[in-house]
């Protein structure tokens, strides 16, 4: 069979070909949205905040739903997770949202620990996807991605700086997924405390070194509306849903006595640009940083560690194959030795049942001589009392036979006396034995 | 199906994956509660942003065209894409028949409506022409999984690029020689290997030989022989239920030209032509002949506008998802679990047999799938895998 022989025209490489006409395929940007509407779509958040900032608020209000749940308490012992998925549709755009809350975050009174379970369940969600990947066969395709996409960190509005325990634990995050920090409950604050805050929030987290996401500047159509939004981080939001009046519409509202403040107004806080940053605008790019980004690092810092390695690209396959074949020896290895185990225990189990079972035969045997003996015991004796029975029975005859004897003797010697002697002798027949 | 409600902290999930039913397309989400929105969120504005990306990105497709010599396959395609990709090649005039089946390919960006597409076309001229044919489809069968391989080596280093070209054949359209019988023992033997490892779409070449009962009739027989030997050409009923269930089907339903559907026109009956001349005082592609013109993108005269359509303007993607979803996903099962067999095509690494050893799937969460349209002739079998 003849090489084949794949003659690449090169110099002509991607060289640009004038249209004589109308082809068609400006239709494929609506090719690819009408394939991706049909599969829908997948967003994942991550709310990270202590109790009581008002998480679940802010979700229902960007969502302009009620999500059902209802507020934790303080005294939680540790940080959990909490994760509910939810199907949005907006015109013909289906989307499965998945809100994660950690609940008991900040409560402790040792908060040394409260990161570690929010970056578990981060890696855990990369674990999930990469064990898809890197199966034999997979569903790609159809597989729920439920990696998160934007981590919402909501920052107390006191008004100083950061605490600690935010500083730790986004440093912990910024690694590994997008990490986008918020004042809650910003009105607290009031305007002129807030550009120091957000001022003191910037060069704190610029000076231990975290790395918040950044809204992407490459693409000329949004970068102008990125590049001033970049400017604004970190964003003041309010949420709420309770709703007023005012002029003809109605608008989402905090009542207090001194005023009321507009959730959707720009002047009052930042939510608008919170809303149009991360879901109108960026929504694709987070998803994309996720996966090309922090999940390519998770990927190659966990593959690293299994053992592959890139060195050679042509044992590429080898060692892939090779780490697939010994994992799998492994994994058949470990079977065997635990089936040996298991039948040597069962083994051992059999053995001491037998020797129970023989014990308790033995047993048997010898209560069973026991018995026999008693009983052999028992009919001797009676054999003894019976032939002792039958002895005196004998003797009383034989005295009977001798009296009578007697008797009939005497009854020809003289009457009386002998009567008299044979009615001492009949009434008592026993005292013969003289 | 698993709850998603986690209570306790730090335990990772373990989503209990099915084997996904044929019908539904998630079958592995969560439970998931629907929620009413009472206002506007902005959702659909995701839509624009994935434009926006696709159009910066640019869109690449791979399109391979198998068929004897003569039967107008570089005309085909550069009337496909109105341009000249292609100089059609003029055989007898001092260029040897080629000895040995060799694939040509060439590359090129076209952009329409500031949509960029790189497009690969790769001929195949050669193919069918010698006087033993037997085994000319190995070649291109190489070729072909030549390409997944990159595609798979690319894929599964450790340091990945962010963006994977892609080089994998999406497309094989297959020219069918206009004898008005049946198709020949070479189509049927080629069609059947090929229908397994990439999307093949048959075309009658040089339909203008024909007339329109006679393309009926041929076209009946050849679908009734596709039909007997069991060759699934594209659009493949067998994956409608799994990828793309309502989408596809509505396209192929609501045809604009007639109330007949695609799969009930396949193999179209096709005319190529890069040559303009005025009719009617338009200037259309046809071909001119003494007893009329006959004009390429009129449905009355030829089916090429349904082939274009197809391939084009509202398949294209389809046939990419097709090609990664399906036909990519067999070769790596088939790589993963049986690398010992040697495959086909140069450059590759000579790999040493795999122990005898059960191919049990690898990793501890290996769940079977639903049996795809999978497998592909090894060298000396037919065999599926």
């Amino acid at each position: 069979m003849a090489a084949t022989d794949i003659a690449r025209q090169a110099g002509e490489g991607c060289r640009t070909v004038p249209l004589a006409g109308h082809v068609g395929f400006d239709s494929l940007p609506d090719q690819l949205v009408n394939q991706s509407i049909s599969q829908g779509f997948c967003f994942n958040i991550l709310c990270v905040g202590e109790t009581g900032l008002g998480k679940s608020t802010l979700m229902d209000t960007l969502f302009n739903t009620k999500f059902e749940g209802e507020p934790a308490t303080h005294t939680q012992p540790g940080v959990q997770l909490q994760s509910n998925t939810y199907d949005l549709q907006e015109s013909n755009v289906g989307l499965k949202l998945t809100i994660v809350s950690t609940v008991g975050f900040g409560d402790q009174i040792n908060k040394e620990d409260s990161y570690r379970p929010i970056v578990e369940f981060i890696d855990a969600q990369f674990e999930a996807y990469l064990q898809e990947e890197l199966k034999i066969r997979r569903l790609l395709h159809n597989y729920h991605d439920s990696r998160i996409h934007a981590c919402l960190y909501f920052i107390a509005p006191t008004g100083h700086s950061l605490k600690s325990l935010d500083l730790v634990t986004m440093k912990k995050l910024d690694s590994k997924v997008n990490v986008i920090p918020i004042i809650a409950k910003s009105d607290a604050i009031s305007k002129s405390e807030l550009t120091k805050f957000k001022i003191k929030i910037t060069s704190e987290l610029v000076s231990n070194g975290v790395q918040i996401y950044q809204f992407p500047m490459d693409d000329e159509a949004v970068a102008e509306v990125n590049g001033t939004m970049n400017a604004h981080l970190p964003f003041a939001v309010i949420g709420s849903t309770e709703e007023l009046k005012i002029g003809n519409k109605m608008v989402k509202v905090r009542q207090y006595p001194w005023g009321t403040v507009q959730v959707e107004n720009e002047a009052h806080c930042d939510f608008v640009k919170l809303r149009e940053m991360l879901i109108r605008v960026n929504m694709e790019d987070l998803r994309e940083q996720t996966h090309s980004r922090h999940y390519e690092l998770y990927r190659r810092c966990k593959l690293e560690e299994m053992g592959f390695k890139d060195t050679d690209p042509d044992s590429k396959p080898f060692s892939l194959q090779e780490t697939y074949e010994a994992k799998r020896n492994e994994f058949l290895g470990e079977l065997q030795k635990k089936e040996e185990e298991m039948r040597q225990m069962f083994v051992q189990r059999v053995k001491e049942k037998e020797a129970e079972l023989k014990e308790a035969e033995k047993e048997l045997h010898e209560k069973f001589d026991r018995l026999k003996k008693l009983h052999q015991d028992e009919k001797k004796k009676l054999e003894d009392k019976k032939k002792s029975l039958d002895d005196e029975v004998n003797a009383f005859k034989q005295r009977k036979t001798a009296a009578e004897l007697l008797q009939s003797q005497g009854s020809q010697a003289g009457g009386s006396q002998t009567l008299k002697r044979d009615k001492e002798k009949k009434n008592n027949p026993w005292l013969c034995t003289e | 199906m698993k709850k998603r409600q986690k209570k306790n902290g730090g335990s990772p999930m373990d989503p209990l994956r099915q084997s996904p039913s044929r019908s539904s397309s998630r079958a592995s989400s969560p439970r998931t509660l629907p929620c009413e929105m009472l206002g506007y969120v902005g959702i659909e504005a995701v839509l624009d942003q994935l434009k926006i990306k696709a159009m910066k990105m640019g869109f690449e497709f791979n399109i391979m065209v198998v068929g004897q010599s003569g039967l107008g396959k570089s005309t085909m395609v550069n009337t496909l894409f109105k341009s000249k990709m292609w100089k059609s090649t003029m055989p007898g005039l001092g260029v040897p028949t080629p000895q040995t089946l060799q694939l040509q390919s060439v590359t090129h960006v076209i952009e329409e409506s500031g949509v960029k597409l790189k497009l690969t076309v790769t001929d195949t001229p050669g193919f069918g022409d010698q006087i033993n044919n037997d085994k000319c489809w190995d070649p291109i069968l190489g070729y072909i999984n030549e390409q997944y391989e990159h595609y798979l080596q690319e894929e599964i280093l450790i340091t990945r690029q962010r963006h994977i070209p892609d080089t994998r054949v999406h497309c094989c359209v297959y020219f069918v020689p206009p004898t008005g019988h049946w198709l020949r023992p070479l189509d049927i033997e080629f069609l059947q290997r090929l229908c397994r490892t990439v999307n093949v779409v048959p075309v009658i070449a040089r339909a203008d030989s024909l007339t329109i009962e006679e393309r009926e009739a041929f076209r009946h027989r050849i679908q009734e022989n596709l039909k007997t030997h069991g060759i699934e050409v594209y659009p493949q009923k067998c994956f409608d239920e799994d990828i793309n269930d309502k989408i596809l089907n509505s396209k192929i339903r609501d045809f604009e030209y007639s109330s007949l559907c695609y799969t009930e026109r396949i193999p179209f009956a096709v005319v190529g032509a890069d040559r303009e001349h005025i009719v009617n005082g338009r200037c259309v592609l046809g071909r001119k002949t003494k007893w009329g013109i006959i004009e390429v993108e009129n449905m009355a005269h030829c089916e090429f506008p349904l082939l274009r359509d197809l391939l084009i303007r509202s398949h294209l993607q389809d046939l990419k998802d097709i090609t990664h979803n399906v036909h990519y996903e067999n070769y790596r099962i088939f790589r993963l679990n049986e690398s010992h067999v040697l495959p086909r095509g140069p450059g590759w690494v000579n790999l040493a047999p795999a122990p005898a050893s059960v191919p049990a799937p690898a990793g501890p969460q290996a769940n079977p799938s639903p049996p795809k349209v999978g497998g592909w002739a090894k060298d000396n079998s037919d065999e599926e895998c």
